[in-house]
């Protein structure tokens, strides 16, 4: 296996909220191949964006990293000073936002915003920066791209914006591409032309792409591997192919049965997982996905579940397991 | 040359169509202003006399063809006075609009974008000076620093940023939860660069449009304080210490007290119709006075 660009390890980032402590994320640990896509699927509320917001160091007050390391090659991007890290952010590691009616500044041109990452990071002169934001926009299929550098964000379709942003995330070549629900605010038309857009120019650019989202179809059509998380924890963690052939954790097993299949039984009826996602403000020991587990027993009660490594660096933290292997 | 060439006529198409989509009231306002602006710069063409010349033969004289709008007292000529005046109310009155806009926005920014304690102490300040009646305490200002126009300054910057630091604090606050400005620090830019240079173009509106009828009240409250011989001092041509001066005449010469008043509600009426025409253009609710 070759060297990681990026290891996560017992990530714990907590907000000081007054009605608590919210454990956001708490306990991560992942490590990211150059060239690999992840895919971080959770709930609204478990932890997703957080950990994307804490690799790029963008966490504010009263949120806070407490714990953990998160190193980017051989350096610790919780150790970097801020103009450091400035210099990492848009640069190396690049991040696109969900919504792209909000992303793109109202009043700037598409053009310039996009040869302002250029100019900052690489230095380019205007006019430089200037025909490498239109080769980039091409790139992301932007019909007439010479001409629409100089419109504004209004001037374009919701596809088309997310074509725009991520024109300026890739601007520089990043090694480790970041997208939060690329797709979500997007026609399903549109959403599955653009994640062909991302799945193109990631391999084009052999960047690692973290891919956050909740749509499973997605995790399937994009990801090499996958990191389910709830309430702040991984859950279960593994190459796609066997997370979606052997789910092992229950709440990974209650997603996949929550999907409708192609050529499933036409009767069949469509389970749920009960109840309410834990928000995690001051949790409770034990194990968090235990008030909508089937099979809890007192040991979730009391004990954390650890990460336990099945074969193939497949991991789960359920004491299930633990109970099948013993 | 060529691209130049189609650069600048695609530009001045560009202002074309931007006129072209204003409102009548903005196109009346802008012209009112735009005359008035006028005839102040090139006020020694426009004016048939000196302003300051005392002919003691010509007194009190009413409008005629000699005297546009009469002469006062001691037979200066009104209407030159009048234009001169311009050059006085307007640019002061522009003076103590934009300079405390300038701070008041970007200490307004600061608060609203760090939060945390600047932004606790500042508004705290910002809160103090409000709770003084605004003309009161500038009054108060300027009768310990003596009259004139220099103390007027020092008054009104004193004070005045308040309301554009409040109304652009409030616009960061709005902006600064935005995706673009998470997505301008994941592209990695400097503070100072994402606060001035892309959050300020999406805060300024309603203080550009709260400025206009600042600006109004502005050249109101230097008449007024002229008028109250703590502004411009006589002989100078202002328009409010005119006003004063004929009030003495008010039956015997109407015209002394009047026009010069004409001249500030019509440059009040010019301003506050900018500013309405900035209010629909901006989609700012905000509407300005008068």
């Amino acid at each position: 296996m070759p060297e990681p660009i990026l290891t996560v390890e017992g990530l714990k980032t907590y907000f000081q909220l007054r009605s608590g402590v919210l454990k956001a994320v708490d306990g991560l640990s992942f490590s990211l191949a150059p060239g690999e896509v992840l895919c971080i699927v959770g709930e609204s509320g478990s932890g997703k964006s957080v950990t994307a917001q804490s690799i790029m160091r963008l966490i504010d007050p009263p949120g806070e990293v407490v714990e953990g390391h998160i190193r980017y090659g051989d350096t610790d991007l919780l150790s970097l000073p801020e103009q450091k890290m400035e210099r990492i952010r848009g640069d190396r590691i690049c991040m696109i936002f969900q919504d792209p009616m909000t992303a793109l500044n109202p009043v700037f041109t598409i053009g310039a915003q996009i040869a302002e990452g250029l100019r900052e990071h690489q230095g380019l002169g205007r006019r430089e920066a200037k025909a490498k934001a239109i080769e980039l926009l091409r790139l992301v299929g932007i019909p007439q791209a010479e001409a629409r550098f100089g419109d504004y964000p209004h001037q374009f379709s919701g596809g088309m914006r997310q074509r725009v942003v991520i024109a300026g995330a890739i601007a520089c070549q990043p090694d480790i591409l970041i997208a939060d629900e690329p797709t979500t605010a997007l026609d399903v038309t549109i959403q599955a032309q653009i994640l062909k857009l991302l799945s193109e120019i990631q391999k084009r650019l052999h960047s690692a792409m973290i891919l956050i989202t909740h749509d499973l179809g997605v995790v399937a059509a994009m990801a090499d591997r996958v990191l389910v998380m709830y309430a702040g924890r991984m859950v279960e963690y593994g190459d796609v192919e066997t997370v979606f052939r052997e789910p092992k954790h229950p709440y990974t097993i209650g997603l996949m049965d929550s999907i409708i299949r192609l050529g499933g039984a036409r009767d069949a009826e469509l389970r749920s997982i009960p109840g309410m996602p834990l928000v995690p403000v001051d949790p409770p020991p034990g194990c968090r996905f235990r008030f909508r587990c089937d099979e809890a027993h007192e040991r979730c009660e009391t004990e954390t579940p650890p990460p336990r490594d099945l074969r193939d660096g497949h991991s789960v933290a359920c004491h299930l397991l633990a109970a099948e292997k013993a | 040359m060529t691209a130049l060439t189609a650069r600048s006529i695609s530009a001045a198409f560009a202002v074309r169509g931007e006129i072209g989509r204003w409102s009548v009231t903005m196109k009346v306002g802008v012209s009112i202003v735009g005359l008035i602006v006028l005839a102040g710069i090139f006020a020694p063409v426009v004016a048939p006399y000196n302003p300051y010349f005392q002919d003691y033969d010509q007194v009190l004289l009413p409008p005629s063809w000699d005297h546009l709008f009469g002469t006062d007292m001691v037979g200066r000529d009104l209407f030159s006075r009048v234009i001169y005046g311009i050059r006085i109310d307007l640019t002061v009155g522009f003076i103590i609009t934009y300079v405390p806009m300038i701070y008041g926005v970007a200490l307004g920014a600061l608060a609203g974008y760090f939060g945390g304690t600047f932004d606790v102490v500042l508004m705290r300040v910002l809160d103090t000076a409000i709770a003084f009646p605004f003309l009161v305490l500038i009054i108060v200002i300027i009768a310990i620093l003596g009259p004139g126009v220099h103390n007027i300054y020092i008054a009104v910057f004193l004070v005045a940023w308040t309301m554009y630091a409040r109304l652009a604090r409030a616009e960061m606050l709005v902006e600064r939860n935005k995706d673009y400005m998470l997505a301008a620090r994941t592209l990695g830019y400097p503070t100072s660069r994402i606060i001035f240079r892309h959050a300020l173009p999406n805060i300024i509106n309603s203080s550009i449009v709260f400025s206009m009828a600042d600006f109004v009240l502005n050249v109101l409250l230097l008449s007024g304080l002229s008028f109250l011989g703590l502004g411009v001092q006589p002989p100078e041509p202002e328009w409010g210490a005119m006003v004063a001066e004929g009030r003495d005449f008010i039956f015997d010469a109407w015209w002394i007290c009047t026009l010069p008043g004409l001249a500030i509600v019509l440059t009040g009426t010019g301003l506050s119709l900018i500013g309405d025409g900035l209010s629909q253009r901006l989609g700012q609710r905000h509407q300005t006075i008068l």
